[in-house]
């Protein structure tokens, strides 16, 4: 073998940082929340405008001083903020249509035209330009805080380190949700637990497969189904006409649930993950309705759309400890907090491991993922595993807390779920969380207000406006947030749906 | 990537030759008779292929000669209908690459870099390379959410490796900064340290000088010999003829899917039919300045590589 020809004498050991008038000319792309921006120390556009729209602030010189007195009208009613202001009265003449009086076929403009001329249309404008002015102040004022703040921030803690939010805010969050129900209705302790801990814990579980791993699951409410349904059979001889020949407290069903629903995710996932896009939202959909439909038909097994009765509650008789969990729902809430917050902090650690990371990657270029020796099939597998059991988990203390039918795992649950993943940031395990308070809330709250098939229509508008102004949720996951801003300049990907079949092109 | 049939069970079971077990002028790669197809266009054409370790093997050819999709033959993304690769052919066990999946053919130890810089551009250039260096860790969900040790220990290889591999690759400066904020050079460099960081014995670097300034393509010279100092063979796929020259020790020059030649870079400049293939411009290619590439010549318009 000939020995290789040295080098050209300038490449040393010791390469030039960024070559000779190479590198800084070149840098290909903004990235808002890049260190090198930010490194600057006074440069007041560290952060991104949630609001997606020009952010005044940015014109103004890093140090030259701003060239526009912040009040200046120019400044405050630029073209962005004044469409912004647009929509949302628009939003509002279309919730005062919609809350007005019911239609009345023999004169079909009477209802439109009584719901215009109401007083309630200045109520909603108004509502509409108190938020304008929220969404506007909210913006100057963050601009301002960021100003103060942004020296003060290490360069290298703005692009990456920072675990999330602060561990402060995570107490304070902990303490609300500590306090919170004892200060409301037993109505409202219900739904707490009900809806919004049993959501929370779904949404935290699906975001494993939507937020980390970027794949959509719209049948992730078969998993929970499942949990439910082997509660019932293993715990209860009475719950419904198929049961275990021995019974066991639901207790130690988690587990058995827990396994089980990995299992199905598994052989679920095993066919289907090689599909791509569209294809693998198909083939959920339609597992979410076949486990609906045999729970809700399967008369003899299930007991149909009759339902479960008389789960046993849970209960614990352990090292002197002898606990039931009863009717009174504050008991199940707190289980369910200590639930959520371990998942949170394991999810948070997994998140941060090589498994984390090779989700990342699997989301941001599966290609090039694939080609740096990350297994990708098993690695999408091994989330739709790990989000299936949490949502049996979910399953299992459902089941145990109340009597249940087919009716809590149709394809509207699933929708919701996803619906609170979306909302909330995916990716982001405390937005999750968040978004299911704010969605169930939501809920709760319209429960009385409105009529039940209204309900749906409020959920729409919000989440709408929601993807209008904050597409990346309420509380985003920094990441995330970084692919999504990239994935719309035309470099790398956000999810792991639509991947081009090609392995590096000529 | 044609998943369809590239998975196939009866696959024998590879082993990886420990770096004791090969000898330094052991063949590390073969491929035989490659031929891949696209419905009615023809890629490659009995393309047969053989480098030593520590060998920097050169792979030139106009646009559309089948270079890449050389390159995404040996490294699992297209299957070839027609040959084989083999990979370290005198050990013992020699393993077949053709029929796995790419992930499979990396942890064996082929790595490589895509012409179009494929980064995972919203991590860090640490979390990178990280994903290479935590390709043969084998930790999993339950050790990482309960912190065990062996994970962590994990954990703590992957983080000093990979920052070794930036510094390696001269970019310990940007060690926490984005991967899609680099300049377009540095990229490269980043690619090259992710690949690396899969601990490969075959490293194919696909254009890796496309887009650099002069001082970064001398740059770049040192480090592929360097690279290939450690032992690592590197497959280069290169217009820069320059560069090639420089520091390749062999070349194979690709035209319509077939290798027209192979050599010393000496003997290959001088060959006719390599000549042909060029269109005269082989005058240039002796390298006057760095941006006559090849890649200008007339054999650009030929036709264009299937996708």
């Amino acid at each position: 073998m000939s020995v290789p020809p040295p080098g050209p004498p300038a490449a040393s050991d010791q390469p030039a940082a960024s070559g000779p008038g190479g590198g800084a000319a070149t840098v290909p792309l903004r990235v808002t929340e890049s260190p090198a921006r930010s490194a600057g120390p006074s440069d007041p556009t560290g952060s991104s405008d949630p609001t997606g729209s020009s952010d005044p602030t940015g014109s103004s010189g890093p140090d030259g001083g701003p060239a526009r007195p912040a009040w200046h009208p120019a400044v405050l009613f630029t073209r962005a903020r004044l469409r912004q202001l647009g929509v949302l009265l628009l939003v509002g003449v279309l919730a005062a249509i919609v809350t007005g009086p019911t239609g009345n076929s023999d004169k079909p403009l009477q209802a439109a035209k009584d719901s215009i001329i109401d007083v309630r249309i200045v109520l909603y404008l108004g509502l509409a330009v108190a938020l304008w002015v929220v969404l506007v102040l909210g913006a100057e004022l963050r601009g301002a805080l960021e100003r103060v703040s942004a020296p003060v921030r290490a360069p290298i803690g703005a692009a990456y380190g920072r675990r999330g939010a602060p561990i402060v805010l995570n107490l304070v969050l902990l303490a609300i949700a500590i306090v919170a129900p004892m200060v409301v209705s037993t109505a409202a302790q219900q739904s707490m637990v009900n809806d919004i801990g049993i959501y929370a814990l779904l949404a935290l579980g699906l975001n494993v497969v939507v937020g980390y791993a970027g794949l959509l699951d719209l049948g992730y409410i078969a998993f929970f189904a499942i949990g439910a349904y082997a509660t019932a059979y293993f715990s209860s001889q009475t719950a419904m006409p198929w049961h275990a020949p021995f019974t066991l407290n639901p207790f130690f069903v988690f587990p058995i649930a827990l396994v089980l629903a990995a299992l199905a995710g598994v052989i679920l996932g095993a066919p289907t993950l090689r599909l791509r896009g569209d294809y693998l939202a198909i083939v959920t959909l339609g597992f979410g309705e076949i486990i609906h439909l045999v729970a809700n038909n399967a008369d003899n097994v299930t007991n149909g759309a009759r339902g479960a009765f008389g789960v046993p509650h849970l209960s614990i008789d352990l090292l002197g400890i002898d606990y039931k969990w009863g009717i009174d729902p504050l008991p199940y809430y707190y289980l369910l907090i200590v639930i959520i917050v371990g998942v949170m902090i394991a999810f948070g650690r997994l998140e941060r491991s090589r498994i984390g990371r090779s989700w990342a990657a699997i989301r941001e270029d599966e290609i090039a993922a694939e080609a740096t020796g990350v297994a990708t099939l098993r690695m999408k597998l091994l989330a739709f595993a790990i989000g299936a059991s949490v949502s049996g988990f979910a399953g299992v203390l459902f089941a145990s807390k109340q009597f249940f039918n087919p009716q809590s795992f149709s394809l509207q649950a699933s929708f919701f779920v996803v619906a609170v993943v979306i909302f909330g940031g995916m990716g982001s395990r405390l937005g999750v969380v968040v978004g299911a308070v704010v969605l169930q809330g939501l809920a709760f709250y319209l429960r009385d207000k409105v009529p039940p098939a209204d309900r749906y229509i409020y959920f729409g508008a919000v989440i709408v406006i929601m993807m209008i102004f904050r597409p990346q949720g309420l509380v985003p996951s920094r990441r995330r947030r970084r692919e999504i801003q990239l994935a719309e300049e035309g470099i790398g990907a956000a999810d792991s749906l639509g991947v081009a079949p090609t392995g590096g092109q000529q | 990537m044609s998943r369809a049939g590239a998975h196939r069970s009866g696959v024998p079971v590879a082993r990886r030759p420990r770096a004791d077990e090969t000898a330094p002028g052991e063949l590390v790669v073969e491929a035989r008779d490659l031929a891949l197809r696209f419905g009615g266009v023809t890629s490659l054409d009995g393309v047969s292929l053989r480098q030593r370790r520590g060998e920097i093997l050169a792979v030139i050819g106009p646009n559309g000669a089948g270079k890449t999709s050389l390159f995404n033959c040996l490294t699992g993304a297209y299957r070839p209908q027609q040959g084989s690769v083999t990979f370290w052919p005198e050990q013992d066990r020699p393993t077949e690459l053709v029929g796995r999946r790419p992930h499979a053919i990396t942890r064996l130890g082929v790595a490589r870099t895509f012409q179009n810089i494929r980064l995972f551009p919203a991590l860090s250039a640490l979390e990178n390379v990280q994903i290479g260096t935590e390709v043969r860790q084998r930790y999993g969900p339950v050790g990482a959410i309960l912190g065990l040790p062996h994970a962590r220990r994990a954990e703590r290889d992957g983080v000093r490796q990979a920052l070794s591999l930036l510094d390696l690759v001269g970019l310990s400066h940007r060690t926490h900064e984005l991967a899609a904020s680099l300049p377009y050079g540095e990229q490269r460099r980043l690619e090259i340290a992710r690949a690396l960081g899969t601990g490969p014995s075959l490293l194919l670097l696909d254009e890796p000088a496309a887009g650099t300034n002069p001082a970064e393509k001398r740059d770049l010279a040192g480090l592929i010999t360097r690279i290939a100092g450690t032992g690592v063979s590197v497959l280069l796929i290169e217009h820069d003829m320059r560069l090639v020259m420089s520091v390749a020790t062999s070349v194979v020059v690709l035209n319509f899917g077939r290798v027209i030649a192979h050599g010393t870079p000496g003997e290959v400049q001088r060959d006719p039919a390599v000549i042909e293939a060029y269109l005269g411009v082989a005058d240039d290619t002796g390298g006057d300045a760095g941006g006559a590439d090849v890649q200008a010549g007339p054999g650009a318009a030929t036709r264009k590589d299937v996708r």
